[in-house]
């Protein structure tokens, strides 16, 4: 069976940066990330499409969008 | 995207700030700003104040995003460093301490009221038009110029940072959402 593999573009947190203000959780169109337990956003990666709104809005730049293997 | 009720609260914000100009003792409210996150943080385990009802944050927000007052650059990475994060909040916990110290000194009658903002803890701005007496004893009137100083304080350089780096720069070493963040760490560990 051929199994493709795809490089997707996702929006990728530094969670031992974040400060955790939740500025991209306003800002996702997707309602792809989320602030878990008040210490660091986390991607939903099925649901983000790395559109990179979180990454313009985030004040402490932690946020990178990347190319995962998915 | 749907608004929400809580989407509004940086009128709050704005109305507080205007409000210390004309009767110093309505500063009082801003506890609110303290003990609401505070509690939720404590209470839930997340920095729900931070997240939905920071006025403050909304207002640097509109500020910087909608009326284009900022320029959009990344913050300096010194300033979302831990040590610079910690530090500033020990720094302005000290200045509290200090603030409410001198509050003491009024109560005990060892000082008299100043009716003056101190604006960055160092330049003494006279105030005396926001203060027209209270019922209560002096040192309530020096708590209120006291807190409006603080808030005061941190308004002007969150609307500087908005300016330099993201519209809300202030957010990335806000005394109050770095401790409710330690708190939400250490609760959940």
């Amino acid at each position: 069976m051929d199994v493709k593999m795809k490089h997707k573009r996702r929006a990728v947190v530094d969670a031992d940066n974040c400060v955790a203000c939740g500025c991209c959780v306003k800002v996702c169109p997707k309602d792809a990330i989320k602030v878990w337990k008040g210490s660091m956003a986390k991607v939903d990666t099925e649901t983000c499409v790395g559109c990179g709104k979180c990454a313009q809005e985030c004040p402490a730049s932690v946020i990178e969008i990347k190319a995962v293997l998915s | 995207m749907k608004k929400h009720w809580y989407d509004y609260l940086w009128i709050v914000s704005l109305t507080y700030l205007t409000l210390g100009f004309f009767n110093i003792l309505f500063a009082w409210l801003g506890l609110l700003c303290f003990f609401i996150p505070l509690i939720i943080s404590i209470a839930a385990g997340t920095k729900g104040y931070c997240n939905r009802y920071c006025g403050r944050g909304q207002l640097f927000g509109i500020l910087g995003g909608r009326f284009g007052l900022s320029r959009k650059k990344d913050i300096p990475g010194w300033m979302k460093s831990k040590w610079f994060r910690y530090g500033f909040l020990i720094f302005f916990l000290i200045m509290f301490c200090q603030m409410l110290w001198n509050t003491y000194m009024v109560f005990a009658g060892v000082q008299d009221l100043k009716q003056a903002v101190t604006l960055l803890w160092t330049f003494r701005l006279p105030w005396q038009w926001a203060y027209h007496g209270t019922l209560l004893h002096p040192g309530a009137a020096q708590f209120a110029f006291g807190f409006y100083s603080i808030m005061l304080t941190s308004t002007v350089l969150g609307l500087a940072t908005m300016v330099c780096f993201k519209p809300r720069s202030w957010c990335v070493y806000c005394p109050m959402g770095t401790m409710t963040q330690l708190i939400c760490k250490a609760k959940n560990r």
